[in-house]
């Protein structure tokens, strides 16, 4: 054990990190956790997105080119698991430990050691995952949403393997949750109040205890299925006294938080990045903590607006729909919230702000397509279709994709001391938010005039489209090539940062040097 | 992990909490969930389900009512017996005793298990379909070859609602065979 585990904040022995591979391995530091967590989602973006461009390429045109139906299945369900799991919470976690302690002041996170865990039991879980692609019967073929029976009578052998990949990864997912509501509990440095803390801190606080509550919920659907398959129960078995359906709701029960997990916390950068850039204060702090709670206990009671067409009575399809649109006002607080911080300010368009500006505008796209799907007679003619799929790469890509990427922008001088280049990052912007329009948008036409989602091919009609969005597709890939590039360059030559590069930034993490050192706030800072 | 000496509280009271919630949650899915599916599904019908025998009962019949009620049979995914119902369409009086009957084949060369799952429609009638006999109590073996008339006793209560002028009632028959040493999971 070359890394030491200190007991005391308060020795002044600067010791930095231990050299070699053991840094990584053996680390309990939250920056270096952090930025492990950041290059691993990003591979498995990059790994996912390989998945999204064998679709996109299938879908290029009408019939079947490249691949199998079989193996496109494959690449549906692979695709949505690892952009989930291993691409956009990882990078929210790994955010949440390199900001979380610096923004309340405190010396590193509350439990070092289980974050060196929660973090190195996830590449065994996507290294399980990912090899069923090459066992007998292929990957898991059944959709990420893996609905029973699909997922179990039917499903490929392999699905075991995926049983035990989701156990692990909600095992380092429920990890880190603990671990972050430990810290911004008990860590915050003496005068941050609860009512001060930086909104990004406030919302992973909320997002912790979504975590908490639903990933055991997961665990045991996925548990059920494993008992299904293996140990002759049947719970989702309509033989044995089970039900289908029965799936769909625990699924939900967990799956909607699950995707407040996934937009939280992007709120949180947001709310950081355009008070930065706007050169005001954030307008309506306590409004948005407000909102972002309400969000949260509004996310437990809206599932079954994902299964209207299963057969629900009307009145259960009533309270759901209403349920789901009264989502749309804490969300609209937020939203006007961020617009009248801008209003008046004295903008710039570095590229952190486009790319949370960029993030307002389309986010709200994909929520108006939520509102229209929450309507739940309109929802049978939408189900199952890729407006579906329009709605929800709207609210995950420019939404949830595009706040990681303004806060790698944002907060990379503080983490490498150094600069990007401006120039580029601009560019990558331009092309990723050109990319992801003429990729998503026609999705919406081709759901609404009736193509089912998840098809290796489609009919005549829906050609055209298919072609703009996958041509869209292409050019959103390749620019992540270019993000990248621009990461790398920075890293290795980047032109030093100041401790404050940005002129309107708020946050302790300002205080400290940049590159931060690698022990911040051994002693605590003072608030006023 | 001794962090005693400085004033803060004490991480181990959040871990205890959060764990517990965790352990709380997974319990909740298994003992809470799923029982409340099952529950709901009873009190409401709405799976159209009628699982449980119930006794015959003495209803007044109500003659100047006539309930038209149709059955259907339909075969799970690779199931290859012959199931049909011997008449397709009844009309019943609410309160009187009625007996009808599925006929199911085995005509594959092998024993085969079978096991019918009811379903209702329209779901309001559920509470109102009391069947004093179905075979879809019980699982069904046939032997290759062997076919057999299988019962169905129901009774219509007269509390029907008066809009409900036609009940259809559907069973779906699942091939069981692999899984018959292992008890159906029930969770009423």
């Amino acid at each position: 054990m070359t890394t030491a585990t200190h007991d005391h904040d308060h020795d002044h022995e600067h010791h930095g990190p231990a050299k070699g591979l053991t840094r990584w391995l053996y680390t309990t530091n939250h920056k270096d956790i952090g930025t492990m967590y950041l290059w691993f989602s990003f591979a498995m973006f990059l790994l996912g997105g390989t998945f999204a461009m064998v679709i996109r390429a299938e879908l290029f045109q009408p019939g079947l080119q490249l691949v199998q139906p079989e193996f496109f299945n494959q690449m549906t369900t692979m695709h949505g698991l690892i952009m989930v799991f291993g691409a956009v919470m990882p990078a929210f976690v790994g955010l949440a430990n390199w900001m979380i302690p610096m923004m309340v002041g405190a010396p590193d996170m509350a439990l070092p050691r289980m974050n060196n865990l929660s973090f190195w039991i996830l590449p065994f879980a996507f290294a399980m995952l990912t090899s069923t692609l090459f066992m007998e019967g292929g990957g898991p073929n059944f959709g990420w949403t893996f609905y029973a029976p699909l997922s179990t009578t039917y499903a490929p052998p392999s699905v075991t393997f995926f049983i035990f990949a989701v156990h692990i990864m909600g095992a380092s997912s429920i990890m880190g949750a603990i671990n972050i509501v430990a810290t911004i509990l008990n860590m915050r440095a003496p005068g941050m109040t609860l009512m001060k803390m930086p909104l990004f801190v406030w919302t992973w606080l909320i997002t912790a205890y979504l975590l908490i509550a639903v990933m055991p919920v997961l665990a045991g659907v996925v548990t059920m299925m494993l008992m299904d398959i293996h140990f002759g129960t049947a719970f989702f078995n309509a033989a044995g006294g089970g039900s289908p359906v029965l799936f769909q709701h625990i699924f939900w029960f967990f799956g909607h938080p699950e995707v407040y997990i996934m937009i939280l916390p992007a709120f949180g950068i947001v709310s950081a990045i355009i008070p930065a850039f706007a050169r005001k204060r954030l307008f309506g702090y306590s409004s948005m903590v407000y909102a972002t709670a309400s969000i949260a206990f509004l996310s437990f009671i809206v599932w079954a607006h994902h299964m209207f067409t299963v057969g629900i009575p009307f009145l259960g399809e009533a309270f759901f729909m209403w349920a789901t649109m009264l989502i749309a006002v804490p969300t609209g607080v937020k939203v006007f919230n961020w617009v009248t911080t801008m209003f008046r300010g004295s903008m710039t368009f570095e590229t952190p702000m486009l790319f949370a500006i960029c993030f307002v505008v389309l986010f709200t796209i994909g929520g108006f397509s939520g509102l229209m799907l929450a309507v739940a007679p309109a929802d049978f003619q939408y189900h199952d279709t890729y407006f579906v799929v329009a709605h929800f790469h709207y609210v995950l890509v420019p939404g949830a994709v595009f706040s990681i990427m303004a806060g790698v922008y944002y907060w990379l001088p503080k983490w490498s001391g150094k600069m990007y280049n401006e120039t580029l990052g601009k560019v990558h912007f331009w092309l990723s938010f050109i990319g992801v329009n003429v990729l998503f948008f026609p999705q919406h036409f081709l759901g609404l005039a009736g193509m089912p989602r998840r098809i290796p091919d489609y009919a005549l009609q829906f050609a055209d489209f298919n072609m703009v969005s996958s041509i869209g597709g292409f050019l959103f890939g390749a620019s992540q090539l270019l993000f990248l590039y621009i990461v790398v360059h920075t890293i290795v030559a980047g032109k030093p940062a100041p401790a404050k590069p940005w002129e309107g930034a708020e946050g302790l993490e300002w205080t400290v040097d940049s590159p931060a050192p690698y022990h911040t706030f051994s002693t605590p800072p003072k608030i006023d | 992990m001794s962090d005693a000496d400085n004033a803060r509280p004490s991480h181990t009271r959040i871990i205890v909490k959060m764990v517990s919630v965790v352990f709380g949650m997974l319990a909740f899915v298994f003992v809470g969930l799923v029982p409340m599916y099952n529950l709901i599904c009873e009190w409401t019908g709405i799976t159209g389900r009628t699982n449980e025998a119930s006794l015959v009962q003495d209803y007044v019949v109500d003659e100047n009512r006539s309930i038209k009620v149709q059955f259907l049979a339909n075969n799970n995914a690779d199931m290859p017996w012959q199931f049909r119902p011997m008449v397709k369409t009844i009309t019943a009086k609410p309160g009187e005793v009625v007996e009808v009957s599925y006929f199911a084949k085995n005509a594959t060369r092998r024993d085969m298990t079978a096991q019918a799952i009811p379903s209702l429609s329209p779901f309001e009638v559920t509470p109102y379909f009391h069947k004093t006999e179905c075979f879809c109590f019980n699982q069904q073996p046939l032997t290759a070859g062997e076919d057999v008339e299988m019962a169905l006793v129901f009774q219509i209560d007269p509390d029907l609602p008066a809009w409900v002028q036609t009940i259809s009632l559907s069973y779906t028959l699942y091939d069981v065979s692999s899984e018959q040493q292992s008890a159906a999971v029930t969770f009423q």
